[in-house]
């Protein structure tokens, strides 16, 4: 993975620096709250329900054993021996006090990483596939061009005081895992007839208040031009993007309100501009140097079934659900990507405890080089593991519980933190993932409903991204008291979709009932092979609006 | 933070975060800043409310607590107070679901 140069450490350090003096000043009263609130934010530190919450990036989702470590013992340390991942592949932790930030904020840098951009108006953390590198049929490793973004956007002066947050996803298969259509730009890594590697790019997705699937802006930029293209497109929305309302703010409005086809001129236009000057080509060296920090691990020359494996998973059949559930098909013979739940049945979606850290660290660093990823599902992932390895690897997730067999599965729901934690937030989240996950605990019964992603956010900005749940569940707060509405249908994959609302919400004693009623419909009426996203989209609302609101 | 306020709200309290490590803390009658809500002192009608949240707003230039506002409380059946809105009762008590984190488990409630 890639490691710091001697500019990274030396900006990171004069971050530390920098902010430690004005946590100090902002303590001693010399500034104001008004003056110390925008800088507190440039590092990730948010002000929430109980505590401050302090972000922290992870590049890409990708993390090393000795990083995972030192997350442990700083959550043990200056939290509460717990943290968070989010959507955005990022790890928050709950209850940091402001005056530990600066020392926190100093340890993290030991382990090359920081809080920065990972809140206000610019670039933010840069997301990817959580399977890069380790994907069938993947072009090349998304994360050489996201780590590339990230040098680039990194205190880029144009870009830091945007209309409104950007956030960037990058995938290079087909399948699409980083919801590329639901981020400001989404990029797409792909090969031309020549066989030459250059970028789909689209823009203007986003959820929030209004859900919008981006639009396909740029066909095939050619690798060396991909800097200028994305300055050009954040040039444009810079100049036009509003910020009279930050309701309408992001660029997924701008593109909206112009149409694609003018922003495409737009971008485009801007693009022969920065190329006239030929300043920001990317040169084919620099591309190379970062290539090298992702080259795949030595992998052995295996064959592609291990006897061991199959022995095991014979004599053991909590092993082999888990086996079949969790892990997906390397494109190295021999290897598997193993996924770790965070969702265990009645649990909190993406929350880990020190210990638990330490244990996955442990487990990376003996059977999967030293490395994992944070999925934007608020999963783990070992990207790289031999199938004759993987009973070691059960056994010892097992022992953290970290092994529920559910990826992808009804119980492993996205839910934003909710106000249980959220100062934004109108309605708690988690605890209703926990009541769905008890409800349908039954592994036969979710094995039987197959791949269903319900998500659930407990406000309309939709960190939860209930807009593209295959069911999604919008907590809002009617007269102060806590209220669901159910859309279903949504998608964030390569045909992604904005789920449609089925009619008026439910109250938190009535809204898991909903999702049976939704749940045992499909079930009902359901052809062969389908999941439930292909039920609704053959049958679309209508049967399941007559059976969630017929009257008795 | 006004959005929290609710307009025809009669009985309020008044609420901060500490500065120092964001903890929730209410305003008392001798106008210091105490982790308990039920040591909040309580303004009865507009005029009280305004002049509760007058004291609480002066502490925003100093060094104290951030994000000052009232919100909406009722008598218990204790004698005590108890915050009106589900948002409000869980900052006061804590995640609903680590009942081992916050003030629920310090004795604080």
């Amino acid at each position: 993975m890639y490691r710091y140069d001697e500019f990274d450490h030396q900006l990171v350090r004069e971050r530390v620096k920098q902010f430690r003096g004005q946590v100090a000043r902002r303590l001693s009263g010399e500034i104001t709250e008004d003056e110390f609130k925008p800088l507190r934010l440039m590092n990730g530190v948010y002000l929430q329900l109980h505590a401050y919450m302090l972000r922290i990036a992870v590049p890409y989702g990708t993390l090393s054993s000795r990083q995972l470590r030192k997350l442990a013992e700083l959550a043990r340390k200056y939290d509460r021996g717990y943290g968070h991942f989010t959507t955005r592949q990022n790890l928050q932790l709950n209850w940091p006090a402001l005056k530990d930030m600066p020392n926190l904020i100093e340890e993290l840098a030991t382990v090359e990483m920081h809080c920065i951009q990972t809140s206000g108006n610019c670039i933010r953390n840069v997301t990817s596939d959580h399977y890069a590198g380790a994907a069938e049929g993947e072009v090349e490793d998304p994360r050489i061009i996201c780590e590339i973004i990230r040098q680039w956007s990194t205190f880029h002066p144009e870009f830091s005081y945007l209309p409104r947050k950007f956030k960037i996803a990058v995938s290079a298969t087909e399948h699409d895992r980083a919801a590329i259509r639901v981020h400001d730009i989404g990029i797409r890594v792909l090969k031309n007839g020549l066989g030459e590697t250059g970028y789909e790019v689209w823009i203007g997705g986003g959820l929030g208040r209004t859900p919008i699937i981006g639009k396909k802006v740029g066909d095939f930029i050619r690798r060396e031009d991909l800097l200028s293209y994305l300055e050009a497109a954040l040039r444009v929305y810079n100049m036009s993007g509003r910020r009279d309302n930050m309701y309408k703010s992001r660029i997924k409005i701008l593109v909206h309100e112009i149409g694609e086809a003018e922003m495409k001129r737009r971008v485009e236009a801007e693009f022969e501009e920065i190329r006239k000057e030929g300043r920001l080509q990317l040169p084919d060296e620099e591309v190379e140097r970062i290539r090298r920090y992702f080259a795949a691990p030595a992998f052995e020359t295996l064959p592609d079934q291990s006897a061991e494996l199959d022995a095991e998973m014979a004599k053991d059949e909590d092993f082999a659900h888990w086996v079949r559930q969790n892990t997906v098909k390397h494109k190295t013979p021999g290897y598997a990507i193993v996924n770790i739940s965070l969702k265990p049945i009645g649990g909190t979606p993406g929350d880990i405890s020190s210990e638990q850290m330490e244990a996955v660290a442990d487990l990376a660093e003996k059977y999967a080089f030293s490395e994992l990823r944070a999925a934007h599902e608020q999963n783990l992932t070992f990207a790289h593991v031999r199938k004759q390895d993987l009973r070691a690897v059960y056994d010892g997730l097992s022992a953290a519980g970290l092994a529920t067999p559910n990826i992808g599965l009804i119980s492993d729901q996205i839910a934003c933190p909710g106000l249980d934690y959220c100062a934004l937030a109108n309605a708690r989240s988690i605890p209703l993932a926990q009541e769905i996950s008890e409800r349908f605990a039954d592994l036969k019964l979710q094995h039987d409903i197959g791949r269903l992603h319900i998500n659930i956010s407990g406000c309309i900005n939709a960190c939860g991204h209930h807009h593209v749940g295959h069911i999604g569940i919008l907590g809002v707060d009617k007269k102060g008291i806590e209220n669901y509405q159910i859309t279903l249908g949504g998608a964030a994959d390569e045909i992604a979709s904005v789920g449609d609302i089925i009619g008026p919400g439910f109250t938190d004693d009535k809204i898991v009932d909903a999702i049976e009623t939704i749940v045992m419909t499909y079930l009902d009426i359901r052809q062969e092979g389908e999941i439930f996203l292909d039920t609704y989209r053959r049958v679309g609302l209508q049967p399941f609006k007559d059976k969630l609101y017929a009257t008795h | 933070m006004a959005q929290h306020m609710r307009k025809g709200a009669r009985v309020q309290a008044l609420t901060a975060n500490r500065l120092q490590d964001g903890i929730v803390v209410y305003l008392t009658p001798d106008n210091r800043w105490s982790e308990k809500m039920q040591d909040a002192d309580v303004a009865d009608g507009k005029e009280e409310a305004a002049a509760l949240l007058a004291r609480g707003q002066a502490f925003l230039g100093s060094k104290d607590v951030v994000d000052v506002y009232l919100f909406e409380v009722e008598g218990d059946e204790h004698g005590g107070i108890r915050a009106m809105s589900v948002r409000e009762a869980i900052r006061q008590a804590g995640p609903t679901v680590r009942p081992d984190l916050g003030k629920q488990a310090e004795g604080k409630v």
